[in-house]
């Protein structure tokens, strides 16, 4: 395997690039909301990071699926890769949250339904990453990754399904949601932008981390391959 | 003279579109194996119901079981004890096969390894609910609560066959790995969690008298929970048995 591809370098710079201006949307260019305050602006980062969680384990599930369907190696070393950077960003998602919480809601934690769904749906991922763990044959290691991994991201929307019956007190803030619920607000057309930005930004960061750790798992199977050879030889 | 390995009257059968009788008796075959062996040994039912028992009894020194948190709380407990001794039986009826290589014979067996995984399943569910046969007359009799509500017997089977089909694929995985013990429950309670909420909402709606209305949206939900699970078991087992 070669020096970085140029693509990679490309995107990489590209992220950093929009990065930068992410945060300066956040911190500078957004309005102070009114009621909450600057606490406010955790919710940029805060839905973003959400969001590629979920995308990284929707890309781990339909990896697992090409995998099973092909057999084909990199489509584990692409799930796995997704599934280790969904679950930093959900974690990322769920502390961001507490912080928030914390002044609005008073609390660091509520059992509220999109928080036990995000703390489920961080623990499967857990789970899978130890099953990982434990199995040292690459074959089956790789089989069973993609049965866990599709099979946890199906409980999931059940997950929220069914505790969604209860109220939830979360704001909805995209669609349409209860405007009562604590800590709602109306965004003006500069946070919109702000917060469009964001998800952007943290999708093309997804991009770029899981292009790096895709990258790094080849090369390490590589060289684990150049051992084995010396070590043969 | 020996006798020839199908009988005229089996391939008789099979060319009459009998592939689904020769699946159903391979299930049959499996579950009775496990049956038998149980019947036999008493090692598995034993330890679920002895612990299932201690879980209650933990339980009532935990949560003060007086009369007023009674009603409120028995369908949360029952169903913590069942999980429990549920992946103690998960656990247990995977690892006899691997441990003593007879998960290879059946999979050597010329067989649709779907019928395997039914099998295990149905026999990992007789389990289940013979320990729930002997637990709910046992906290009637203890907590001196009538457990005997058809509702709450129906939430109890759907709540029991979706915790097993996931279950047993999962033990399946879980005992081919190095940490296999811990392991099962890691990845069985975040899967399960749904069957389990409804299970109790349910339960404890039939518990305290709720109107259908109220608990049919959780019935829903364990119904189509245990219809998603088994149909994705019964497409992924091929590659969890798979050498």
């Amino acid at each position: 395997m070669g020096p970085m591809p140029k693509g990679l370098k490309l995107l990489t710079g590209l992220t950093a690039l929009f990065f930068a201006l992410a945060l300066y949307l956040v911190f500078f260019y957004a309005p102070r909301e009114a009621v909450m305050g600057d606490v406010q602006r955790v919710f940029y980062f805060h839905v973003a990071a959400g969001w590629v969680g979920a995308l990284a384990f929707l890309v781990t599930a339909i990896a697992g699926g090409l995998y099973l369907a092909r057999g084909e190696r990199r489509w584990d070393q692409l799930a796995l890769a997704s599934v280790e950077i969904g679950v930093i960003f959900t974690a990322v998602n769920i502390i961001s949250g507490s912080i928030w919480a914390r002044p609005i809601w008073n609390t660091w934690w509520t059992w509220d339904p999109r928080l036990v769904t995000a703390t489920i749906m961080e623990l499967i991922y857990v789970a899978y990453l130890m099953l990982r763990q434990g199995i040292e044959d690459p074959d089956r290691r790789a089989r069973f990754g993609a049965v866990y991994g599709i099979v946890g991201f199906i409980s999931v929307p059940i997950t929220f399904l069914s505790i969604r019956i209860f109220r939830t007190i979360h704001p909805v803030v995209v669609g349409s949601g209860d405007p009562t619920a604590e800590g709602a607000f109306d965004m003006t057309p500069k946070m919109l932008q702000a917060f469009m930005f964001s998800l952007l930004t943290f999708t093309f960061l997804y991009a770029t981390l899981l292009w790096h750790r895709f990258r790094l798992q080849q090369l390490a199977e590589k060289v684990e391959q150049w051992k084995m050879k010396v070590l043969s030889g | 003279m020996a006798e020839p390995l199908a009988r005229p009257s089996d391939l008789a059968v099979r060319r009459k579109g009998g592939a689904l009788r020769s699946f159903l008796r391979t299930i049959w075959a499996v579950l009775w194996k496990d049956l038998a062996a149980e019947l036999r040994s008493r090692e598995l039912l034993s330890a679920m119901l002895v612990f299932a028992l201690l879980v209650i009894l933990i339980f009532n020194f935990a949560l003060e079981l007086d009369v007023r948190t009674r009603g409120t709380i028995t369908a949360g407990v029952l169903w913590v004890t069942f999980s429990f001794a549920g992946t103690l039986g998960l656990n247990r009826s995977m690892a006899v096969e691997k441990d003593r290589g007879c998960l290879d014979g059946l999979l050597l067996a010329p067989v649709d390894r779907s019928a395997i995984y039914f099998g295990k399943a149905l026999g990992n569910l007789v389990f289940m609910l013979v320990v729930e046969a002997i637990v709910l007359p046992t906290y009637s009799a203890l907590y001196n609560i009538n457990l005997f509500v058809p509702g709450l017997l129906l939430v109890i089977l759907l709540g029991s066959i979706g915790y097993v089909a996931v279950g047993t694929l999962l033990a399946s995985m879980a005992v081919q790995a190095r940490t296999r013990d811990v392991l099962l429950p890691i990845l069985l309670f975040p899967v399960v969690l749904p069957v389990l909420i409804s299970a109790v909402k349910a339960s404890s709606g039939f518990l305290q008298g709720a109107g259908w209305a109220e608990i049919s949206t959780w019935i829903n939900m364990l119904v189509a929970y245990d219809v998603i699970f088994i149909a994705l078991s019964y497409m992924v087992f091929d590659y969890v048995v798979e050498e």
